[in-house]
């Protein structure tokens, strides 16, 4: 038994402990938001906050997250209220959307490290493929929710 | 649209299958037969009582927005208050059944809105004049007193909500109903935001690897290294006793292992020992096959047009140019893998699935099962990228035949690995072009061969008996310079590898060594390649000659660049739209190539949704620029080599060019697509803008194969 806390929620999975994080969420947690796109840490799209640092859960075995705290698209917000996802339905981000959660996610977790952060930041952080090629609309939700969270906070 | 409509949408399903526990933006689940749908006043559309419209979308939803674009044509014309449409799938077993209501469902060729526009303005016409009939009916009024807009019908100062109106409106009949003419359009044409966003930013957007079914399993799945390669034997006895594991299923010219969850299947298959026999490709190599295509150009190749007189233009120039370019095969790469969730039951097939054609998924899950086709049930999901992979059903005819096999529904999903290697490539092709000038600089003759590997021949060989597939010479065949003499011939060669339909299909090469070519007389003639081009196109390209002016004024055309930069363009039109770009693209002395700036000029006649087309014109730039930069499926020993993004490489945001985008509309009867367009010209002005900056001439990709360094 391998037990985590996934958005707030304690479990105890008897998978493999090899398992990747990915594959215990979506087939044993059914919380199928993290996508799977490559399986070799090259893309993004399975991107997951564990203890709050993005990872990529298709490289980081179930055992590595034991005890801690892993927060998935689903959980970032209850209702969508997250700056990043209010940023990216402002400017209209996603095309199929398959990538948009890791990209998302990313986004969240850079803009809790930088509050402001430039081009070359958005840039140096935001490695996530999108084979839709959203990046321009990506990089103005970054910025836009940059922009929201500090009036948020204000 | 919140998540819990969605989940209201679905909780009654065709046929009284029960989904599992979490299917919310999953469309086509409502019954289909009327019986509790008093709302639905013709088959494109229901109104609930709330004022709730939902409108069938018969496209598949790739990322180029028909789940947004499609209801505006509906809704525009049904006069339907925009905050209260929703979007779900049409049922294509419905329309096997009625009669084919929902028409052509594939999705392809930049045709969405091209091909479906017209009925969907007249399913939007017929409900709206339905509604104001049980209006008029209601009043006792001339129905032609009438007005239908933001959802009500108004008389004086009586006034109905649609919702009041829908189970009235739809037991009444009318005639043919006239449709808008552009200047009526109120949403055609104004920026809407995706009716699908934001069940895609938390998750909650369900495409086919998301599907789950109550007592579902799981299959990987490992096909032949050399494709038409066969399946030899394999030992599922050194794997059975693995935890999870329930059976391993030979396909043509694959396994699949079937456990309890997905990662169990694909660790088993990995161990799995599958002895292959290669078959007829195995021994080759893309290396030799790019000798050969380019020794075939010498051929003489089959005409595919001819204009003039081309052996006396060549014979009497002043001066002549050759060149050959070549492309390789590419893969689609959608950022979701192949996969498909199939219940084969006795009497019953339901599929589950991101595909661009429900009914070509219909057809080939009757086959695979043995059923009936009115007994087989696709419901499409959201798909995580197409460019054309999803239009090729192979992928749900082995999902269907490991659930026949296994008695469960099954979800088989490609690994990455195999989604790379698994073919239906885009078609690898040498190309050579001769250009005769008068004693004045002035083109007059124009001869081109291309040797492409035909995607046609396997799929519908009688449409290339004449030794030309169409889709190989789009782009060559119809040229829009002005060229007195011009003759162009084809030839077919295949290798063992499978192609298909790849974004822009024959566009998307053809017009790159084009292009190029014609930058190439450009600098023979001693001309600006714009000015050239223009001094090309006669007054019958008028819509060309805007595009191209609107380029050079919006991209600066002509302005400084510092050394090791440069500025290329390129213009072409395909389905139906005319896209010229200008590339700006910076490359450092030792040869790194950075694309800074593209710059678009479109005209596709009418715009639906500007939000949507930008998106999908800077789609297209990302996606031939990758393709231009790293894209090529290398071959040894029959078997392909690049497997993941780690070699088959994608484009980064870093890597990404500023975009900017702009439309001159021509309107009239145009409507161009928009899906493809915007990639032909990509390659082109990235390889002239190279050119500009260093001097150095590709002719072909991708550009990782050349060394671009200058001093
Ligand atoms: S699936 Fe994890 S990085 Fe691609
Ligand atoms: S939106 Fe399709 S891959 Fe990013």
């Amino acid at each position: 038994m391998t037990e985590l806390t996934v958005n707030g929620q304690a479990h105890a999975l008897d998978a493999d402990p090899a398992t990747p994080l990915l594959w215990v969420l979506r087939d044993h947690l059914n919380l199928t938001g993290t996508k799977y796109g490559c399986g070799i840490s090259q893309c993004g799209a399975c991107t997951v906050h564990l203890d709050g640092a993005p990872v990529r859960s298709c490289v980081t075995p179930l055992a590595a997250a034991a005890g801690k705290q892993v927060t998935t698209i689903e959980g970032l917000s209850d209702d969508a209220s997250h700056p990043v996802q209010r940023a990216w339905i402002e400017h209209d981000v996603p095309q199929c959307g398959y990538c948009q959660s890791g990209q998302i996610m990313a986004a969240a977790a850079l803009l809790a490290t930088n509050a402001a952060p430039t081009d070359d930041d958005i840039d140096a952080a935001m490695t996530n493929v999108c084979r839709c090629g959203t990046y321009q609309r990506v990089r103005r939700g970054v910025h836009r929710a940059a922009e929201l969270a500090r009036t948020q906070e204000a | 649209m919140n998540r819990r409509r969605f989940l209201k949408a679905t909780a009654s399903s065709t046929g009284g299958l029960v989904l599992a526990f979490h299917l919310p933006a999953l469309g086509n689940a409502r019954p289909f037969d009327g019986t509790d749908l008093a709302g639905e006043i013709n088959a494109w559309l229901v109104i609930d009582p709330d004022d709730t419209v939902t409108i069938r979308v018969a496209q598949s939803e790739m990322g180029e927005g028909v789940f947004t674009s499609l209801p505006m044509i509906v809704a525009d014309e049904l006069g339907a208050d925009w905050s209260k449409v929703r979007a779900e799938y049409a049922d294509a077993n419905r329309s096997l059944r009625e009669d084919r209501v929902y028409d052509r469902m594939g999705t392809g060729g930049s045709r969405a809105i091209v091909h479906s526009r017209p009925y969907l303005q007249a399913a939007g016409a017929n409900a709206r004049e339905r509604l104001v009939r049980a209006a008029a009916n209601r009043w006792g009024v001339d129905p032609q007193e009438c007005t239908a807009a933001d959802s009500r019908v108004t008389h004086a100062d009586k006034e109905l909500r649609y919702g009041e109106l829908a189970a009235e409106a739809a037991a009444i009949e009318v005639a043919e109903v006239p449709i808008k003419t552009p200047d009526q359009f109120t949403l055609i044409g104004t920026p809407q935001r995706r009716l699908d966003a934001p069940a895609k930013v938390d998750g909650s957007a369900v495409f086919g690897i998301d599907v789950r079914v109550p007592d579902m399993v799981y299959a990987a799945v490992a096909h032949c290294p050399v494709m038409k390669g066969k399946v030899r034997s394999f030992d599922f006895s050194r794997i059975a006793d693995r935890p999870g594991v329930l059976q391993a299923v030979e396909l043509d010219g694959a396994v699949a292992v079937v456990a309890e969850h997905y990662w169990q299947a694909r660790t088993a298959l990995d161990v799995l020992p599958i002895e292959w026999d290669r078959g007829v490709g195995a021994g080759t190599s893309s290396g030799d096959w790019e000798r050969e295509f380019v020794a075939a150009l010498d051929g003489d190749g089959v005409v595919a047009h001819e204009q003039g007189d081309t052996t006396a233009a060549f014979a009497t120039a002043a001066s002549t140019i050759e060149a050959d370019y070549a492309a390789p095969y590419l893969a689609h790469a959608c950022m979701e893998p192949v996969n498909c969730t199939a219940h084969v039951q006795e009497d019953r097939v339901d599929i589950w699935v991101g595909a661009q054609n429900p009914e070509s998924v219909l057809a080939v899950g009757a086959e695979a099962a043995g059923v009936e086709p009115q007994n087989v049930y696709p419901h499409t999901c959201f798909l995580g990228g197409g460019f054309g992979r999803r239009s090729n059903p192979d992928f749900v005819r082995e999902a269907v035949l490991v659930s026949k096999a296994v008695g469960r529904p099954v979800q088989l999903i490609w690994s990455r690995e195999e989604d790379t290697r698994g073919g239906w490539y885009r078609p690898m092709a040498a190309l050579r072009f001769s250009a005769a000038f008068d004693a004045d600089g002035n083109p007059v003759g124009w001869s081109n061969h291309s040797v492409t590997h035909s995607i046609l021949a396997g799929l519908r060989p009688e449409t290339v008996a004449s030794g030309v597939d169409r889709t190989s010479v789009e782009g060559l065949s119809e040229i829009p310079y002005a060229i007195p003499n011009q003759r162009v011939t084809h030839t077919i060669r295949n290798t063992h590898l499978s192609t298909w339909f790849w974004r822009s299909v024959g566009n998307s090469q053809n017009p790159f060594a084009r292009e190029c070519f014609v930058d190439e007389m450009a600098l023979h003639a001693d001309m600006d390649p714009l000015a050239f081009r223009r001094s090309l196109l006669g007054s019958e390209h008028a819509d060309m000659l805007r595009v191209l002016e609107v380029l050079e004024e919006q991209s600066g055309w002509g302005a400084a660049l510092p050394a090791g930069t440069g500025r290329g363009m390129a213009i072409h039109e395909s389905f139906g739209s005319i896209v010229g770009q200008v590339a700006e693209v910076s490359v450092s002395k030792d040869g790194a190539v950075k694309v800074e700036r593209v710059v678009s000029a479109v005209d596709c006649g009418h715009l639906v949704n500007p939000l949507s087309a930008e998106a999908q014109i800077e789609s297209s730039i990302v996606y031939g620029l990758t393709a231009a930069l790293y894209g090529k499926m290398t071959v040894e020993d029959g078997a392909v080599v690049e497997s993941n993004f780690h070699d088959y490489p994608m484009l980064h945001m870093a890597d990404a060019p500023k975009m900017e985008t702009h439309f001159t509309l021509s309107g009239g009867d145009k409507w161009g697509g928009l899906g493809e367009p915007g990639l032909p010209p990509t390659a082109p002005a990235v390889c002239n803008a190279i050119f500009a900056a260093t001097g150095k001439r590709v002719r072909s990709l991708p550009l990782s194969e050349h060394d671009l360094s200058w001093s």
